[in-house]
């Protein structure tokens, strides 16, 4: 095997990975035709009617969390520093316990739509739904940046037809058919076949490279030592500075349990059980699909060769790309690549689906409306707003073309940890909280992650060129969070609100018992 | 439903005053363990890379197997939780709604 010089057909134009992206669009587009048909009412739009299974909702839990990003990204971490990589993904799990023990079954219990609906439960509703929406398309707005910048750029690299404008107008149309036509049904679907192609593709990827080692993953691991040293065994620069690596861990871990479109996915399931039964499926897939980017990672260090990768991108997002067309030929990496591409469709969908209903569901009707809207006047609005946040989102992509955007998905992260979820949970359970109180805990929560994240070395030093940075961590959540609890706790305190406590001994027969749960 | 006085009584209940408790008792200690468990690693990355250095293997080392092992735990963190709220928590639940 020559390792400095690698023949490889990426960035050229593989027809095989043409042929299989437009299989994946033309069955997923059925699938929003079928949809369309049961796409009526505010709870099919919003959420399915209800009709997912606790195990469906798991895996496409799984797809809405799975994105290209963390598939090629950690991936190409791992590749290029080894057990770092490893750290930086458990972050990503371990929001997952979180969800299960502190807000699947409240929020699937009190709310109908959104999460803003369990704020809103005994608070009062124009404040909240406000509030809760600054949080909520904060959060989206940053994600839907990373994410179709990386789609821009990862298909320019899959499909060398294609232009970096061509792609974000064709993910931001197909997306926009899902969410337009289908409503949940179809996201929750096309999630649900992403989420088996990834995982199962992935899989595959694991078998093949593991071949070449006996089936060994001690083997594949000692080869990287021999190749590279014992270094990319044991941690390295990742937690240099350990109250970074807090920040950081903190972000991810409380983020996941307050992202919108995670959350909204609860109210596709019937109740609280299948709800819990979702949480418990997603946390075991990509906890599998996170041990598998590492041996996919490793595989394509000790296969490929990390001077290889790197010659295609420094970060090495191409290694799990280069790794499969080493073990699988290039029919193989045509099926990864077109398995990336849908990927990206499917989270992209997910994200604009949570935040049309914020626009709709929270502004709009409880808020312009003041709750007075009819189910077919609130449909139309909720899809007005997915065609509008849709082009949001191409402009988005087509704007931050070559810029770095990398940080965006740690401040969305962030921001949801510090704006979503405090509020959310103090709401489930403190009996003092006032709608005051959550409506500035979610204002600081969010205000100060955005106001840190640019004093802060992400990008004072790293964008803005600067020697050194006012605020010394990378990721803001460290300080962001605990001023999101205190304010809420200090203005609740300073403004009672005895009809909201009232309320919260009545929400009891309904966040437990499930009386009343829509 | 019965009257609101008779919810008022289901709600002051010492029943479902025990379960409430008990909910948050197991939802905030399991919590506590995942904090401690994920942040502990993060610490021991930061202050303890020899010990995660040691091999127990060729090149196997024990930070290896502890962040393999954290990605299961967490996972059966989750399990043990749906386990306990689907055989215990429900059947409270479900007796208490009987009354209702």
């Amino acid at each position: 095997m020559n390792l400095l010089q690698i023949q490889t057909t990426l960035g050229q134009t593989e027809p095989i990975s043409v042929i299989m992206f437009f299989i994946f669009v033309a069955i997923t587009l059925y699938i929003t035709y079928w949809a369309a048909k049961k796409t009526k009412t505010t709870s099919e739009f919003y959420a399915a009617g209800r009709s997912v299974t606790g195990f469906q909702n798991g895996l496409a839990l799984a797809g809405d969390y799975m994105s290209a990003a963390s598939f090629l990204g950690i991936a190409g971490m791992v590749a290029m520093k080894g057990y770092d990589g490893l750290i930086y993904s458990i972050g990503f799990l371990v929001g997952w316990p979180i969800i299960t023990f502190l807000i699947a079954e409240p929020l699937r219990n009190l709310g109908k739509y959104t999460f803003a609906d369990v704020l809103a439960y005994r608070l009062q509703q124009k404040p909240i739904r406000i509030a809760a929406s600054i949080g909520t398309l904060l959060t989206i707005t940053f994600y839907l940046i990373a994410q179709m910048v990386g789609a821009g750029s990862l298909i320019k690299t899959l499909f060398p037809f294609l232009s970096y404008e061509m792609a974000v107008i064709i993910v931001g149309c197909v997306m926009i058919a899902y969410v337009l036509f289908g409503g949940m049904l179809a996201t929750t679907w096309v999630q649900i076949i992403k989420a088996v192609l990834l995982l199962g593709g992935a899989s595959i990827l694991v078998v093949m490279t593991l071949l070449e080692f006996g089936f060994s993953p001690v083997e594949l691991f000692n080869q990287a030592a021999e190749k590279y040293t014992d270094t990319v065994l044991s941690a390295g620069s990742y937690v240099s500075n350990p109250f970074d690596a807090v920040s950081l861990g903190l972000a991810l871990m409380l983020g996941t349990a307050g992202l919108p479109h995670i959350l909204m996915r609860f109210y596709t399931v019937p109740d609280a059980k299948a709800a819990r039964t979702s949480v418990f499926v997603a946390t075991g897939f990509i906890g599998y699909f996170y041990i598998l980017t590492f041996i996919i990672g490793f595989g394509a260090m000790v296969l490929v060769g990390q001077e290889n990768i790197g010659t295609f991108d420094k970060g090495g997002n191409m290694a799990a790309l280069l790794l499969s067309e080493n073990v699988g030929g290039s029919i193989f990496l045509g099926f990864i690549a077109a398995v990336a591409f849908a990927t990206i469709l499917a989270v992209v969908a997910g994200l604009t689906l949570s935040g049309a209903t914020a626009i709709s569901h929270d502004l709009y009707v409880n808020v312009i409306k003041k709750g007075k809207s009819d189910e077919a006047g609130e449909v139309k609005v909720a899809k007005r707003a997915t065609l509008a946040l849709g082009i949001f989102a191409i402009l988005l992509g087509l704007i931050f073309k070559g810029q770095n955007v990398a940080f965006m998905v740690g401040l969305a992260f962030a921001i949801a940890a510090s704006a979503n979820f405090p509020s959310l949970l103090l709401s489930i359970l403190w009996k003092k909280l006032t709608t005051k109180g959550t409506a500035a805990s979610i204002i600081v929560g969010s205000s100060s992650a955005i106001l840190l994240i640019i004093l802060s070395p992400t990008i004072m030093v790293d964008i803005l060129k600067y020697e050194t940075a006012i605020f010394p961590l990378k990721n803001p959540a460290l300080i962001s969070i605990p001023a999101s609890f205190l304010t809420a706790w200090i203005v609740s305190l300073m403004s009672k609100e005895p009809a909201a406590e009232a309320k919260f001994e009545k929400e009891k027969l309904r966040s437990y018992l499930g009386v009343g749960a829509e | 439903m019965k009257s609101t006085e008779q919810v008022h009584q289901i709600l002051e209940s010492a029943e479902f005053k025990k379960m409430v408790s008990q909910r948050w008792s197991v939802a905030l200690f399991l919590t506590a363990l995942m904090l401690v468990v994920y942040l502990g690693f993060i610490f021991a990355v930061a202050f303890a890379k020899d010990f995660l250095a040691t091999k127990i293997g060729l090149h196997i080392n024990i930070g290896l197997i502890l962040g393999v092992g954290i990605i299961i735990f967490s996972w059966l963190l989750t399990g043990i939780y749906v386990y306990w709220a689907n055989n215990r928590y429900d059947k409270t639940v479900g007796e208490i709604k009987k009354k209702i």
